[in-house]
């Protein structure tokens, strides 16, 4: 499924085997739609050779920082931002 | 004198031993990648020397620029890469560059957790911290400790975004214009644009 900006989404906790670019401290964290880049090859099938279509959307995701770190110690309006793979997100009821 | 080479100091036969492991890797990945048909060794070579006659001149352009003229700013931030067009300048491979504006209320920094994606073509190689397991963990984990260490102290009142480019996009770091550069032109600006403030680990060098 599709986002937009502002929407609440949680980044799937799920293990891969194989190259991918979701890193592992933001598997299963909640964030918002910060932005909607366009769409991009994907790279877990480009790594292997492949050609990486059909492309996939990317969007720039923003995590509270003590949702990523419970124990964070600098300010908690802090944010993290990362960009992720629309089938790495799923809408957060 | 115990070499027949032309100059009169001992050393060790030059050989690739005490390579390290590192090296030898890309080196034996490079023949392969040559032998298959992969790349050419001339590719290969191009790609280096642009590599290394880029430099963080570029990205101090478009800061300097976006410093002098609102408009610019505006572009700027839209859209980097068309940006860094308009002032003749290269933005590399990466079809979108991402400017992101510091202000007195916002500080942003940038890290490649997974590896070490950096806007090579407007800053030139990444220096070696980049690169380092301990920047990569920590800037995401204890930002503001990091910040500490560069000797940029942050105040509570700021928020700071932290951005982990993990994928095609390339983040570029417009700093605050320091106080007291009211009468510099572009030119000067553009010499207080350090490579470390584009990356968002430093404010810009202050006005002499």
């Amino acid at each position: 499924m599709s986002f937009a900006t502002g929407d609440a989404v949680r980044v799937s906790a799920r293990a891969h085997a194989g190259h991918h670019r979701t890193p592992g401290y933001l598997k299963g964290r909640r964030g918002t739609i910060e932005r909607v880049h366009a769409g991009f090859t994907n790279p877990e099938t480009r790594a292997y050779g492949d050609d990486g279509t059909p492309a996939r959307r990317l969007y720039l995701v923003s995590f509270d920082q003590p949702e990523v770190w419970p124990a964070y110690q600098g300010s908690p309006r802090d944010r993290l931002l990362a960009d992720v793979f629309e089938h790495w997100l799923e809408a957060d009821a | 004198m115990n070499h027949d080479h032309g100059h009169d100091h001992p050393h060790e036969p030059v050989t690739t031993a005490g390579e390290p492991p590192a090296a030898a890797r890309v080196r034996a990945l490079e023949e392969l990648l040559v032998e298959k048909g992969v790349l050419g060794r001339e590719e290969i070579r191009a790609r280096i020397d642009w590599l290394v006659s880029r430099t963080p001149a570029d990205g101090a352009r478009l800061v300097a620029r976006a410093w002098v003229d609102e408009a610019f700013k505006a572009r700027l931030l839209d859209d980097a890469r068309a940006a860094a067009l308009e002032l003749d300048l290269d933005p590399g491979p990466s079809p979108v560059v991402v400017a992101l504006e510091n202000t007195e209320a916002v500080h942003h920094m940038v890290v490649c957790t997974l590896c070490s994606c950096y806007p090579k073509a407007l800053l030139g190689p990444p220096p070696d911290w980049y690169k380092s397991l301990p920047y990569r963990s920590r800037a995401v984990s204890d930002p503001r400790g990091v910040l500490r260490e560069f000797g940029l102290d942050l105040g509570a009142d700021i928020e700071l975004l932290v951005v982990d480019s993990t994928a095609d996009i390339r983040y570029l770091v417009v700093p605050r214009r320091p106080a007291g550069t009211e009468r510099l032109d572009e030119e000067a600006l553009a010499r207080l644009v350090t490579r470390d403030s584009m990356i968002g680990v430093a404010q810009p060098a202050p006005a002499d």
